[in-house]
């Protein structure tokens, strides 16, 4: 029995202490992957939003004038988003 | 295996706070190897405690009564799926079940965001694990589930006859399941206040973690209903029992911070209201177990006795400090970036909306406390289920009238032309719900339950509007045929689409709430065989008293007595109900025979269940003929052992005076007291149960990846062709 209890001692603190040994070199890899997945995420949300504005529209809730207005706006932040997921692409390059 | 158990606990605790401990340090000093390391101790912290379940799972379906809780909640003839859901009904299990499940919806919520708001995320990992930390603590210092025994018994005492229910086992892994799914965006709350990071991202990465919270939590309510209104013969199933509002406060502040994140994604506002509600709602779900577990609203002085008490109430005095600090530290961050547009808007809605469910919460928390508060002050005061429903249902009428209106008003703002056209539909058919009712007759002398009826018809009309406009649109931009059409609505709009259909299923049990509270006939009558008595114009024919004895490898389970009543409506027979309440046996291995019947006994209510109506009937046999019998028997057998018969034969007359005894209660005509009620739409409940949980569900469901293909067109036909695709 205490000889299991050690080895999952040592699976603890292998498993625990691992990122320490490999240090912050490997971190850095993951710093673009994670800003793209935030502006992915954004993007998402984006076009969520734009999905919800055109429903609003088609189920009578918003006037032709103001879903224009609410999806000219959305598009454009939508675009900026797309632009800064082009940017980080580039940077890859 | 037990010092296994203990061990991989001891373990978790040192994780956790080194888990504390690291991830407090990688905040500090954004060192990412460091923050890894502090959620790879979450990880490891789901390893050991799951090590831990299994060793207590075992020892329970092992009948390995050298453990102090197998001995005590469980036995040889508990039925193989209690025994496996016996682990949860102790303090031990419980606390240790509570830890488990943290420790996986951490590693998953944790795993999840590694690769995102990593100044959060360190922040977040330190809470998660000083949740664990405490949970872990009591576990190794004051209620260790690896407690063994010095003579470990040969039989255990049983699990609480009380708790032989499904729902009851199911009940508390999806309670614990809602608690420690809330523990996720509260500490990703505390990771976006502690680092300035308050814009919707904290909100996104966890919503589908509050949103499971929230259904699992509305499961465990319903299922913990389910049980009383099955199991406790008293005929009701919410009582506003402290048990009861301990699990039903989070969950309310939850589905108002469900509803409320939804502006702050879109809009960038409330963000104080979202950061103070899953604050709120982290800190109720710990005060539901708190609650619960130290038994404290029994009385105050209970207080005391529990040895859980003092860590809990300290647990909870830093939180609620730690979120004050918190808001009132960031609130300059916390500003809303807009204003609200119009009182005509969803976002007005949203807000009314979290007034109201805010409002509710403090209601049903005065009321709970409030015998506690009394009582610290000199003389213990109660308020029972007359003041909550006085105050809860205007409440729960306006939360309904909104769940109505918002899905039919747009953002921002809504003109007088598009509320009529929106609104013209919905609120003529729950008019003429209400007119149709009161027509029909027996509805008008309660205006409560018939605005509750008229509501819900708004709500449920409009909530087919939506559905019909919508797959009506989605057939014009594309060939779809009606099905296909709906299913891509809901498939493209899933979040809209789920949170309408969970308003369709809020709605529906509202409606049987309100029918069965307004309109309940209930009587506790007093017959004997061959007597009858009229519930809700419904008659009960005592036709005979029932006994059994119940035996499992030859040892008696219970005794059950009762009565079969024929039950009649409109000159026709409906059928047979067969109430009848068990009895259990003490485990003193010489027990009297009339001490069978000095235990535990439990309710074994019967029922017609139906659309239409429930028709139910519980029993309380009157035992004093049997209770005469056992005692000649009692006397009998005390002779014997003065004489010196062998114990085997003394064995034997006790079963065979037991046998006579239920044998000749079933042949007597004795009386019974019945409580009898005839209750309208009560099934719609659980029915409406069962929809939200389908509504919660399809919310939940991960959406299919949008593609990523990069189009060479420009940026807008880009955005264009990607929403197309989607």
């Amino acid at each position: 029995m205490a000889v299991l209890v050690l080895v999952i001692l040592a699976a603890v603190v292998w498993v625990v202490g691992a990122p320490l040994r490999r240090g912050a070199a490997v971190e850095a890899e993951e710093t673009d992957s994670a800003e793209r997945e935030q502006l992915e995420a954004a993007k998402e949300a984006k076009y969520r939003e734009i999905r919800d504005a055109e429903l609003d529209f088609r189920t009578g809730k918003l006037d032709e004038a103001d879903h224009r207005a609410i999806d000219r706006q959305l598009r454009a932040e939508a675009v900026e988003i797309l632009r800064a997921l082009d940017r980080l692409g580039a940077g890859d390059r | 295996m037990a010092t296994l158990g203990r061990a991989c606990l001891i373990l978790a605790l040192a994780v956790a706070v080194y888990g504390i401990g690291a991830g407090l340090y990688a905040w500090r000093t954004g060192r990412r190897d460091v923050a890894t390391s502090a959620r790879r101790a979450i990880y490891a912290l789901a390893g050991l405690t799951t090590i831990a379940m299994v060793i207590l799972e075992v020892a329970f379906l092992r009948d390995d009564f050298s453990y102090a809780t197998v001995a005590s909640h469980s036995s040889t003839t508990t039925p193989l799926f209690y025994k496996a859901a016996a682990v949860w009904s102790s303090q031990e299990g419980s606390l240790l079940l509570w830890v488990w499940l943290l420790s996986l919806w951490s590693s998953a919520s944790l795993f999840f965001t590694r690769k995102r708001m990593r100044d959060v995320t360190p922040v977040a990992t330190a809470v998660l694990a000083l949740f664990a930390a405490f949970f872990t603590g009591l576990l190794v210092f004051t209620a260790s589930p690896f407690h063994i025994l010095g003579n470990a018994p040969v039989e255990g005492a049983g699990l609480n006859p009380l708790l032989r229910h499904p729902s009851m086992m199911i009940h508390p892994p999806m309670l614990y399941s809602g608690y420690t799914l809330f523990t996720v965006p509260f500490a990703f709350a505390v990771g976006a206040l502690a680092t300035g990071r308050v814009d919707a991202e904290w909100i996104t990465a966890t919503r589908r973690f509050a949103l499971a919270a929230w259904l699992f939590l509305g499961i465990g309510i319903v299922l913990g209903a389910r049980w009383s209104y099955a199991e406790l013969g008293w005929g009701g199933y919410w009582a506003w029992d402290p048990v009861e509002n301990a699990s039903l406060l989070p969950w309310l502040t939850g589905t108002a911070f469900i509803h409320s994140i939804m502006i702050q994604e879109k809009r960038g506002m409330l963000k104080i209201w979202n950061v103070s509600l899953v604050l709120t709602t982290g800190i109720l779900a710990i005060l539901g177990t708190f609650l619960v577990r130290s038994g404290i609203l029994d009385s105050i002085h209970a207080f005391g006795a529990s040895t859980l008490g003092v860590p809990f109430v300290a647990l909870i005095v830093f939180l609620i400090a730690l979120a004050i600090g918190l808001v009132t530290w960031r609130s300059s961050l916390l500003r809303t970036e807009h204003r609200i547009d119009s009182f005509l808007s969803r976002e007005a809605a949203f807000l009314f909306n979290n007034m109201l469910f805010v409002g509710l919460a403090f209601v049903v928390f005065f009321g709970t406390f409030f015998p506690l508060i009394t009582e610290a002050f000199g003389q213990r005061r109660n308020v029972g289920p007359p003041w909550f429903d006085r105050i809860t249902v205007p409440l729960a009428l306006a939360l309904v009238g909104l769940a109505g209106i918002a899905p039919l008003i747009s953002w921002r703002r809504a003109t007088v032309a598009n509320l009529r056209r929106n609104f013209l539909g919905p609120v003529a058919f729950g008019a003429a719900v209400t007119v149709a009712l009161i027509a029909a007759g027996g509805v008008a002398h309660k205006p409560l339950a018939l605005a509750m009826f008229g509501l819900a018809g708004f709500v449920i009309a409009g909530v087919a509007q939506e559905f019909w406009r919508g797959t009506r649109a989605r057939r014009a931009m594309s060939t779809d045929a009606w099905p296909v059409a709906v299913v891509s609505l809901v498939r493209r709009n899933r979040r809209r689409y789920a949170g309408y259909l969970v308003h369709v299923g809020m709605a529906t049990l509202f409606v049987g709430v309100a029918a069965s509270s307004a309109f309940q006939h209930a009587n506790d009558v007093r017959i004997r065989p061959g007597q009858s008595a009229t519930v809700g114009g419904y008659t009960f024919r005592d036709i005979g008293a029932v006994g059994r004895i119940d035996r499992r490898d030859g040892r008696i389970q219970r005794i059950e007595l009762g009565s079969r009543l024929q039950v009649f409506h409109g000159g026709k027979s409906l059928g047979i109900l067969e109430p009848t309440r068990g009895y259990y046996p003490s485990d003193a291995p010489f027990a009297p025979v009339s001490g069978m019947f000095d235990g535990e006994s439990t309710s074994e209510v019967r029922m017609f269940a139906g659309l239409r109506r429930d028709v139910w009937s519980a029993v309380q046999p009157e035992l004093g003929g049997i209770r005469h019998d056992t005692r000649i028997f009692d006397a009998a057998i005390r002779q014997m052992a003065k004489q010196g018969v062998p114990a085997g034969k003394q064995a034997l007359a006790f079963q065979v005076g037991l046998e006579k005894a239920v044998v000749d209660y079933a042949r007597s005509r004795p009386f019974a007291t019945f409580r009898l009620i005839v209750s309208p739409l009560v099934s719609w409940i659980w029915i409406g149960g069962i929809i939200v949980f389908c509504g919660g569900l399809t919310a939940l469901w991960p959406a299919p990846d949008a593609a990523r293909r990069r189009a060479t067109a420009g940026y807008a036909a880009r955005v264009a062709q990607e929403l197309g695709r989607a």
